[in-house]
């Protein structure tokens, strides 16, 4: 059973929440006791999701969570918004696909930084990611 | 928003800009405009950016230190992107950015090395068409 110990919620509304946002998230790798280079992908994760909300979504709401599985830490991200949803998953989820003349690394880069990613979106009400990173 | 400002030294036919602290969007922005109108006022060779200072680079940053590259370049002058932390590579690869025909660097003095050398070679291009190829370091 999934444990959770702390939590924090930050709304994001403009570009400076981004850092914030990545201040947030190291703070609590380094608590949870990850490594430099999965706190670094995991803030790395964040900080392209919550450019996301920004970009796609006009912001939204993150929180942040201890998690913890039998004697195993981790961290545990939710980016939620009330955008438009993304029309095709599959394709967003592409590399090198991008609606904003990006880079299209966004989502499957963040996909890659993680150890559990999940989405949800619908049309015209928002798009939910959960993405969670485990202590090695 | 804010008056932050990212320094840009000059040294020699070289501009040096070391980045530190928080990277955030508009700050990129900004570098990039800045160091562009730089390079093209002083006609610099070369540009050194410093980002030993960051420990996070993502997607965004990342872009913008290739279209610094590519801008300079285009203007005769060469990126270097010096300094890199191992977790910030290993992340920017496993995102699946590798900054395409960026040149790096370990550190300030590798990355002037460098610099000198590839000037050098130009230089020596002019000049002598045989040999240079040859000697010309290729990334």
């Amino acid at each position: 059973m999934t444990t959770v110990s702390r939590n924090e919620t930050l709304s994001i509304s403009e570009e400076i929440d981004v850092v914030m946002a990545r201040n947030k998230v190291r703070l609590f790798a380094k608590e949870a006791g990850l490594g430099l280079v999965d706190e670094t992908k995991l803030i790395t994760a964040a900080s392209e999701l919550t450019r996301n909300m920004l970009l796609y979504a006009n912001g939204g709401t993150i929180s942040i969570e201890h998690v913890s599985v039998a004697e195993t830490a981790g961290v545990r991200i939710r980016f939620e918004d009330c955008g438009p949803g993304i029309v095709d998953l599959a394709l967003a989820m592409t590399d090198g696909y991008s609606s904003n003349n990006g880079l299209g690394l966004g989502l499957p880069g963040a996909r890659r930084l993680v150890d559990e990613f999940q989405i949800n979106t619908k049309k015209g009400e928002g798009t939910v990611i959960v993405v969670t990173k485990w202590k090695r | 928003m804010s008056f932050e400002r990212i320094p840009i030294l000059t040294m020699g036919e070289f501009l040096l800009v070391t980045i530190q602290g928080e990277m955030h969007d508009t700050l990129a922005t900004t570098l990039q405009r800045e160091l562009t109108a730089r390079v093209a006022t002083q006609g610099a060779r070369g540009v050194l950016l410093d980002i030993s200072g960051l420990s996070m680079v993502d997607s965004f940053m990342g872009r913008m230190v290739s279209t610094i590259a590519s801008i300079t370049r285009m203007m005769d002058a060469e990126t270097v992107v010096v300094g890199m932390q191992p977790a910030v590579a290993i992340t920017l690869v496993e995102m699946g950015l590798t900054l395409p025909g960026v040149l790096t660097a370990m550190n300030v003095e590798r990355g002037m090395e460098l610099l000198r050398g590839r000037l050098g070679f130009a230089r020596e291009d002019s000049n002598d068409y045989g040999e240079s190829e040859r000697d010309a370091i290729d990334f």
